[in-house]
């Protein structure tokens, strides 16, 4: 495989995941925080639900947005199906429920004395969510950084929604799959460093930022 | 000036109760701060202090009671998400220090900017006034320094400076020198006695402590489970206390 290849390939990885992560972070931390900042009757059922969303097997969701998508699927007028966009929007419901879930945990862990002295201080609405979110920021990085873990190492989900066309939806993990069954193991094994290689990057960059946060 | 004079006081409460179950914690207490005055609740732990001023700062509902500011009734009501105008309007005009030092994550600067950022101030005058009362409180040299790493005192006096750094007409004071050692008492002290002399607003010190009551308050509550025992200008309450209990509380008794 060339090396140009190579490199667009994992390309269109970092994109795709760092896309939905990106996407479900917009929707996941400001609901997460507003979620995090009250007590409301059903919340323990809502987190249940939620957390059990943390189980949802990707090829499962794979499965239901290929039906989805499909020409006679409820979604088969967008023409997602076998495209990037499709693969973006299985990432950004399969990290979703992660980054709400543990934004959620992380903004409802900030302390009484904390929340009291940010109203006592006159914070109201959404700059009393600000003030939350930033209390609780290493929590809430920490719930990205997992929701990019989930997305850059998922292969179900953007195998069925994707198709594994060979230079447009492939990616690192579902080309590692394809090298494998067609026992090109030399190549599946270049590819799996270069994917540990981008998440080591990846997440070294976000802890040194979390550290940083700390001091 | 008790509850039943508080008329225009900055903030007064009436009859104000909180059950916490079967518990009785605040036992129909009537009482007001006056601008330039610091008043002291004064009170075994356990006496409903805390819960009164936690009321009084509408972080906390009432059972019964009014709580009145600038003549506005303010209390909060059961289940009230928003604050509505009148409330809002009290809540920029007060604000309460707690026990327990709490400090934002942020650095001590930007902490003492808090509520001024809250209530849009402009940067400029916002330097001045946080730089003022930093070097009012010694922290002039530790700004730029992580709010976290400074000794508990000193949270402490960051927590005061970045209360008294606003316009207001009341501060709340929770046990604010609990556990802190005889320096930053002193500092704190006179940080508070400075603020009242001020004459703008009205402090409302909320303590266990007889002899820090004895040292700054001009007007003195005392509160025994929940309730009112007697409430009077400092002299009379000390040296000639109208109820038996004051009078054992003054010199050191167990009040009850």
């Amino acid at each position: 495989m060339a090396e140009t290849i190579l490199l667009d390939i994992a390309a269109l990885s970092l994109f795709i995941s760092g896309a939905g992560t990106l996407l479900a972070a917009a929707v996941g931390v400001p609901l997460g925080s507003w979620l995090g900042a009250r007590d409301f009757r059903g919340q323990r059922i809502l987190k249940a639900l939620l957390y059990s969303l943390y189980g949802l097997p990707p090829v499962l969701l794979g499965l239901l947005l290929y039906l989805s998508l499909s020409r006679t699927g409820p979604l088969g007028s967008l023409r997602w199906l076998y495209t990037v966009h499709g693969m973006i929007l299985a990432q950004f419901l399969l990290t979703l429920p992660f980054i709400l879930g543990l934004t959620w945990s992380a903004v409802a862990s900030v302390e009484r004395p904390i929340r009291d002295t940010a109203k006592t201080l006159g914070a109201e609405g959404r700059r009393y969510l600000a003030t939350l979110v930033k209390e609780a920021k290493l929590g809430v990085l920490g719930a990205v950084m997992v929701g990019f873990g989930r997305a850059i190492s998922e292969v179900g989900a953007v195998i069925i929604v994707g198709g594994n066309i060979q230079g447009e939806t492939e990616v690192l993990t579902t080309a590692i799959v394809k090298e494998t069954q067609q026992g090109d193991f030399a190549t599946a094994v270049g590819l799996g460093l270069i994917l540990l290689a981008i998440s080591i990057l990846v997440f070294a960059s976000l802890t040194l930022l979390q550290e940083r946060g700390r001091k | 000036m008790t509850g039943e004079d508080a008329g225009l006081a900055p903030l007064a409460c009436k009859g104000v109760v909180k059950k916490f179950g079967e518990r009785t914690v605040v036992d129909g207490v009537s009482l007001a701060a006056h601008a330039g005055t610091i008043h002291a609740v004064l009170g075994p732990s356990g006496s409903g202090k805390t819960t009164l001023l936690r009321i009084l700062n509408l972080l906390e509902t009432a059972d019964a009671g009014s709580v009145s500011f600038a003549g506005a009734q303010v209390g909060l009501r059961p289940r009230q998400r928003r604050l509505d105008d009148a409330q809002r309007s009290a809540r920029l005009k007060s604000a309460l220090v707690l026990q327990k030092p709490v400090v934002f994550n942020t650095t001590v600067r930007e902490n003492a900017e808090f509520g001024l950022r809250m209530r849009d101030e402009v940067p400029g005058e916002m330097a001045s006034k946080v730089d003022a009362a930093l070097a009012r409180l010694g922290l002039s040299g530790l700004a730029d320094e992580r709010a976290w790493r400074l000794s508990g005192g000193e949270q402490q006096r960051l927590a005061f400076a970045r209360a008294c750094v606003l316009d207001l007409t009341v501060l709340l004071l929770d046990e604010f020198t609990a556990n802190l050692d005889h320096a930053n008492v002193t500092i704190l002290e006179k940080a508070v006695r400075d603020f009242a002399a001020e004459g703008k607003a009205g402090v409302l010190l909320v303590t266990h402590d007889l002899f820090q009551a004895r040292r700054l308050a001009d007007e003195v509550t005392l509160l025994v489970d929940g309730a009112v025992v007697e409430s009077a200008p400092k002299a009379e309450f000390f040296d000639s206390p109208k109820d038996e209990r004051t009078a054992r509380f003054v010199s050191g008794d167990a009040p009850m």
